[in-house]
């Protein structure tokens, strides 16, 4: 069914467009001021960040042309022998990229359990003294927010080069990020349960045990596995200081120009790291559709 | 004081005897897969060979380079100078790192989102593609932009393009798909076409979502940008690794000062800008 759409007249046209204007006048100007400090913003950090776009231009070839030349050799009729002289290292890559698995893991699970500790004197609704969450918070930021790398390079000089540097390094890392994370999450919970253990005489210790941590356990697991995640990709980099796992291959592959090397182990981590991503966000999602069902 | 008298404990509990039955089956399980993990960390302190032995000569080591921190001190205000110098070219290849990925990422990002393109090879092919480009760290393509662009800051600004690019395209279009479809239908139903409806019904949505996001990660990309450096593209992290390697503890402790200081600054000032911008909410 078909139906004339009225049409306004002219004069009432031009007076609802006038309106429309003088509403979105202020948030378009505000756009436009906002563009243009951005373009400032931009054109002054392109100036300090030393950008030539000229030489960008001139030398972008470089760039797929360095992945072509990492690119094995294959063809058709030898395939196989292909295959494996571009793998050549597998085994010793394998084992490397298993060390950086466990260093990630391992310093996950150290730093974890130390933010865990930490987390609940961060938060503000289960400690009185304003100067312990003060003095805690402060602690954790400075363990975040130093980048691990510096730490792992710190760590090498201290205690050699190898695994423990690296494991340290992301340990700490993870504290900070963790501890932060966590207390946020128990600042969130239900003042109930805590008051209950308080008001039948539980301690500090018995109101963290059985008023905050079954309320908080599940969406802690999740964010260490989160966080477990992001650590693979540090510890992939961590051998760039010497500080264990693949990254001390790659950085030489890339160095001494081994170009079929660099694709190689490239591959490897980013195969590791995509069945590493994809594993825990299986688990994760569990673990968050368990909270769900049980609220 | 204690008005409120208990009965004896055993009655109540006879009473309701399932609240007072452990839980084996959950028991169980929460033992075994601690259990698990607490194994897996064994194992692996085993396999990694790490050196305990070490331990506590890395610790003395370790408090011998913290003594030698204090004070913090820049050697000279040339020195002083330079490293100023270098923060600023850090804070430039944060901010164009972030601006450069998060505009390349937007149109992508549209691609990647089931209710723009209905395309399912389109979809699965950039959702792979941003994959790859989030898997490789920001230090690895570091290394690499300095090979075709040489030694400097602009590398840096690169190498947070590629690996932000990866990111926010994963973001962007997770939070494209999140919008509500109505408003888009609407745009659809009074006689505008596909892009008029993602221009009116879908972008006003998204846009204060995207723009938080943004501001978010300019904040940890700084700290990425202190660090790629050691790679040699640009920023403060060069000279962080120089003083470190030629034991220079009282610049290495001024560095790491600034580096803090820019980066709370940096937390508080993009935070400010988030909450004006979308007000006091969680980001995905």
């Amino acid at each position: 069914m078909r139906t004339a759409v009225p049409e306004f007249p002219e004069a009432r046209l031009q007076e609802l467009a006038d309106r429309y204007a003088v509403a979105v006048a202020a948030k378009r100007r505000r756009l436009w001021l906002g563009t243009a400090v951005l373009i400032a913003a931009a054109l002054a950090a392109g100036w300090m960040g030393d950008v030539k776009l000229g030489m960008f231009a001139e030398n972008f070839w470089r760039f797929p042309a360095y992945f072509a030349s990492t690119a094995p050799k294959f063809s058709f009729s030898s395939a196989w022998v292909d295959l494996s002289e571009w793998l050549w290292g597998l085994p010793r890559w394998t084992r490397l990229l298993g060390d950086t698995l466990l260093i990630a893991y391992v310093g996950t699970l150290a730093g974890a359990i130390s933010g865990f500790a930490l987390c609940f004197l961060a938060s503000a609704n289960l400690v009185k003294s304003r100067a312990i969450v003060f003095v805690t918070r402060r602690v954790l930021e400075f363990c975040r927010t130093v980048p691990e790398i510096v730490f792992a390079l710190i760590f090498v000089l201290a205690f050699g080069l190898g695994a423990l540097p690296g494991v340290l390094a992301i340990a700490i890392h993870t504290t900070g990020a963790l501890g932060k994370q966590f207390a946020e999450v128990v600042e969130n919970i239900d003042i109930n349960p805590i008051e209950g253990v308080a008001a039948s005489g539980g301690s500090w210790i018995q109101i963290v045990r059985f008023g905050a941590v079954p309320q908080v356990l599940s969406n802690f697991v999740s964010y260490a596995l989160l966080r477990f995640e992001i650590n693979v990709r540090g510890a992939a980099v961590m051998g760039f200081v010497g500080a264990g796992g693949i990254g001390q291959d790659l950085i030489e592959a890339v160095r001494k120009f081994y170009f079929t090397d660099v694709s190689a182990i490239l591959l490897l981590i980013i195969v590791t790291v995509m069945l590493i991503d994809f594993v825990t966000e299986r688990v994760r999602h569990r673990l968050l559709g368990l909270e769900g069902a049980r609220k | 004081m204690n008005s409120f008298n208990f009965e004896n404990q055993a009655t109540i509990a006879e009473r309701h005897p399932h609240l007072f039955r452990p839980d084996w089956w959950n028991r169980g399980k929460i033992t075994v897969g601690f259990g698990a993990a607490i194994a897996l960390f064994v194992y692996g302190i085993v396999q990694l060979d790490i050196p305990f032995h070490r331990l506590s000569d890395g610790m003395f080591r370790l408090g011998g380079f913290l003594q030698l921190m204090v004070p913090p001190d820049p050697g000279s205000w040339a020195q002083a100078l330079i490293y100023l110098h270098a923060l600023g070219e850090t804070v430039a290849i944060a901010f164009l790192g972030t601006l450069g990925g998060a505009l390349l990422a937007f149109p992508v990002s549209l691609l990647a989102a089931r209710n723009v393109v209905a395309n399912r090879i389109v979809h699965l092919l950039t959702r792979r593609g941003l994959d790859t480009m989030r898997g490789v760290d920001t230090l690895i393509w570091a290394l690499i932009w300095v090979g075709v662009v040489g030694l400097g800051p602009f590398a840096g600004i690169l190498a947070l393009i590629c690996s932000d690019f990866g990111s926010f395209g994963k973001l962007f279009s997770e939070a494209i798909e999140a919008a509500d479809k109505k408003p888009g239908e609407g745009v659809l139903a009074a006689g505008g076409s596909h892009l008029h409806g993602i221009r009116f019904g879908l972008l006003p949505q998204v846009i204060p979502i995207l723009l938080s996001q943004v501001l978010y990660y300019f904040e940890s990309n700084t700290r990425s940008a202190t660090i790629i450096g050691i790679v040699g593209a640009g920023g403060i992290g060069l000279q962080l690794a120089e003083q470190i390697r030629v034991l220079e503890w009282q610049r290495v402790s001024f560095l790491i000062l600034l580096i803090l200081i820019t980066v709370s600054s940096i937390d508080w000032i993009s935070g400010k800008l988030r909450f004006a911008i979308i007000g006091r909410r969680e980001i995905a």
